[in-house]
């Protein structure tokens, strides 16, 4: 086969950061090559690099045995290279065939979306793809979403489509219908680059890998056929060995500490959220929540920590009614939350990690008294959570916005888990998290569980669901369809609940 | 009959400025700019256009003039907020006030404080032939100046270019998702800056026929919060050259109304009905915001990466 793509001796600086070290990259025509690093490892820059959002500070590309110059994604575009980013460059406001148009070169002045629309869904069609192109794309689910970036690119005339963490938000269903998508693009003769951390999924797709690691090449144009196990490729990509399972025993539940009963909320919007929902969380076990994006599982979580107002029902920590206390109440029951985006709302970007760490029990002693700060005693615990938690900062008065996102959710997880807390609501506590980082934090989680805590961990990631809790929620539609031991929970089992499907998986169970 | 001819006559006539400015500010808008310092653009076009007509003995020579230099302010207040990234509504606010101090010195300087002013050529009433022979709709639709006629002829000329041109849904767009626009291959910075320089020109055009249409000089201050009222048509409208038509009618009517209860002298106090619009459009934003095209990137600069 032909090489399609070469870029030689890409190196990229932010200043006196250097994102890609001396990267050399060969993709050869009709193959599904994966681009594979943890988070940080200057993957997502590389493209970007090849797709003109960034301009390289040295290095040469090739695109059809010739030396291109790619200043903007036009350039790009116009040589046949597309890109399907992993937060979706979508207008919600506007319809799906107003967004496969949007800067479209072959646009006259007067649009004539009919006959575009037409285009697009023989398109579509050909695929198997269903989408109207007519929807706003703000009602459509993110799977199709994902489906109308793929098609947008195509919609380009692409050669080479670039999928950065295309997998990350969708259900396993989906997952495999992108993969079906993918092999169609192969067989008529298309090349893809499918950047992931996800190791089963370079396993199931790719015809060959390249790894970064740090920024440089950790290996180039390695068979994925030739690759004999997952540790294999982790060692590749971390650096050193990764256990790849977290270590964990059996559970030994004790009274329940969280008992949530006949849970109502309706939003704002009137929209009923959440319907009905039972359950309980024990000392001593970990409860995950598992579903797709939107279902409740955000709304769930903000009425047990008092973020929200519970339409009807009860709320209980450790007998106590705690229904409609405020956050800081419930905080103060001996509530951990390690909040869904720890961007906002799990720290103060601009603060330094002093500050974040004494956020949420400022008002107490040790941290004060009668208002006054002690800033040594502060300074002190902060070094002792960073060194035990290894979090990696020059200091402790460094911003905790210019630590990398597995450093600040180790912040905020060491600041949650250092305060004792009896009951613990971890959402997507590995959400955005290199193999290293995530088996860290959920050894953790799992440490704390040994240690009595109640657990309740919301996750999208059906690795870490099948894998952490003892015990599993199904959410879909605000309603919790299931509840399984960890050891009844199968892949597609999940992967049908969590699309809502009940009828069959019973079967699937048995 | 005539009476009520008559007062429509005035209600589009007042609403005039409000719908060419708004005319320009929906497109800036709609691109993710917010530009408060449109009063102040206004400003310059009436004080400019005067100056224009006075020289060039001619009013359209006038209004270019002050389209002309309304359009270098607005570059200016687009440099600003476009390529420097600054705060719209502080440089917004810097251009009101720029521009409230400069029209007052060079008005003085030229014209003096207190004298009585030169006559100039002004926007003239021109009867449609025909048309304006019908009864009572002639009186009302077809008895005006001409930049009454253009502004309402832009309207469904704006209103095609915002949703069925390729232009449209690049302006769109950019207010909506400046970083999609990036990765499709369109110029956010340059869309925006143009987007400004546009709502210049109509905001100068608003400008002149301000103090050549409805007035007949330049008088400090004169447009008394036109440019916010523009603004407000925009939001009321929802974002649309329709629904900024229809705004720019209420507003101009309750103004037609205030001058008719002035000119009653009932004893009932004619500013009443000037509150008329401004409580109708923050009661309806409060039921409609939740339906609004406000686009999501208002007033955000775009800084790439």
């Amino acid at each position: 086969m032909a090489t399609i793509l070469e870029m030689k001796h890409i190196t990229k600086r932010f200043g006196p950061v250097v994102a890609n070290d001396d990267v050399s990259f060969a993709v050869e025509q009709g193959e599904v090559h994966a681009l594979l690093g943890e988070n940080g490892a200057g993957k997502s820059t590389l493209m970007n690099i090849l797709f003109g959002l960034y301009e390289q500070t040295s290095g040469d590309i090739y695109y059809k045995d010739e030396l291109i110059n790619i200043r903007s994604p036009r350039d790009a575009i116009d040589l046949g290279i597309g890109m399907v980013h992993q937060h979706f460059m979508l207008i919600p406001a506007h319809s799906a065939i107003e967004n496969v148009v949007l800067g479209y070169g072959g646009n006259k002045e007067v649009l004539d979306l009919k006959g575009a629309a037409k285009r697009f869904s023989e398109m579509a069609e050909r695929y198997h793809m269903n989408i109207d192109p007519w929807e706003k794309v703000g009602k459509m689910s993110v799977g199709q979403q994902q489906r109308l970036e793929i098609l947008k690119a195509l919609y380009r005339d692409v050669d080479t489509l670039i999928l950065d963490e295309p997998t990350a938000v969708l259900t396993p269903q989906e997952v495999e219908g992108l993969f079906d998508v993918i092999r169609q693009l192969i067989a008529e003769g298309k090349t893809v680059i499918f950047i992931s951390h996800k190791l089963p999924e370079i396993m199931a797709i790719c015809d060959r890998c390249t790894i970064l690691r740090q920024g440089k090449v950790a290996a180039a144009g390695l068979e994925v056929k030739s690759i004999k196990n997952l540790n294999e490729l982790a060692h590749l990509m971390v650096g050193r060995d990764v256990e790849l399972v977290t270590a964990k025993t059996l559970s030994n539940p004790g009274e329940v500490v969280l008992n949530v009963e006949d849970l109502n909320y309706t939003n704002e919007k009137g929209v009923h959220v959440l319907k009905d929902v039972n359950f309980n969380v024990r000392s001593g076990e970990i409860v995950g929540i598992c579903g797709v994006d939107g279902n409740g599982q955000s709304e769930l979580v903000k009425c047990i920590t008092g973020l929200l107002p519970i339409t009807s029902g009860k709320i209980e920590l450790m007998g106590k009614d705690v229904t409609g206390e405020t956050a800081r109440q419930i905080l103060n029951e001996g509530i951990g939350h390690i909040p869904e985006d720890r961007q906002k709302m799990g720290m103060v970007g601009a603060m330094n990690l002093r500050e974040n760490v004494s956020m949420v029990d400022s008002h107490k002693e040790p941290y004060s008294t009668h208002g006054f700060l002690h800033w040594k005693w502060i300074d002190q615990h902060s070094r002792d959570l960073i060194k035990k938690f290894s979090v990696k900062t020059p200091g402790v008065m460094e911003k905790a916005g210019n630590l990398s996102g597995g450093n600040q959710q180790k912040l905020v997880v060491g600041r949650e888990l250092s305060r004792d807390v009896s009951l613990l609501v971890a959402v997507h506590p590995s959400r955005g998290l290199d193999i290293g980082a995530t088996k860290y934090i959920q050894s953790q989680i799992v440490e704390a569980r040994d240690k009595g805590a109640a657990v309740l961990m919301v996750s999208t990631e059906l690795d870490e669901i099948l894998e952490i809790p003892d015990r599993v929620l199904v959410i879909y539609g605000g309603r919790i369809l299931a509840c399984l031991d960890q050891c009844a929970c199968t892949r597609s089992g999940l992967g049908l609940l969590m699309a809502g499907i009940e009828g069959e998986v019973e079967e699937d169970i048995a | 009959m005539n009476e009520i001819a008559n007062f429509f006559q005035t209600a589009i006539r007042l609403a005039t400025p409000t719908l060419i400015a708004g005319l320009g500010l929906v497109f800036s808008e709609r691109a993710g700019i917010v530009n408060i310092g449109t009063e102040g653009l206004m400003l310059i076009g009436a004080l400019t256009g005067v100056m224009g007509s006075l020289y060039t003995g001619n009013v359209w020579l006038g209004t270019l003039i002050a389209i002309a230099v309304t359009v270098l302010f607005a570059a200016v207040f687009a440099f600003f907020t476009v390529v420097v990234k600054a705060d719209q509504t502080v440089i917004g606010t810097g251009l009101n006030l720029l521009a409230s101090g400069l029209t007052i010195t060079v008005n003085r300087a030229i014209f003096g404080a207190n004298t009585s002013p030169p006559k100039i050529d002004t926007f003239r009433t021109t009867p449609i032939p025909l048309l304006s022979r019908i009864p009572l709709f002639g009186e009302m639709l077809f008895r005006h100046q001409i930049p009454i006629y253009i502004a309402f002829l832009l309207v469904p000329i704006a209103q095609f270019m915002m949703f069925r041109s390729n232009t449209g849904l690049i302006v769109r767009s950019v207010g909506e998702n400046p970083k999609a626009c990036d990765t499709v291959g369109i110029r956010v910075t340059g869309t925006r800056f143009l987007a400004i320089l546009y709502s210049g020109v109509m905001a100068g055009f608003a400008g002149a026929f301000i103090s050549m249409g409805q007035l007949s000089f330049f008088t400090e201050g004169m447009v008394a919060g036109g440019g916010f009222i523009a603004l407000a048509a925009v939001v009321f409208g929802n974002y649309t050259p329709v629904g900024v038509m229809l705004a720019s009618l209420v507003f101009g009517a309750s103004n037609a109304l205030m001058y008719r209860l002035q000119a009653l002298a009932t004893g009932f106090p004619s500013q009443l009905p000037l509150m008329i619009p401004y409580i109708i459009t923050i009661v309806s934003l409060c039921f409609v915001s939740r339906k609004s095209n406000k686009p999501a990137g208002s007033a955000i600069p775009y800084i790439k990466e």
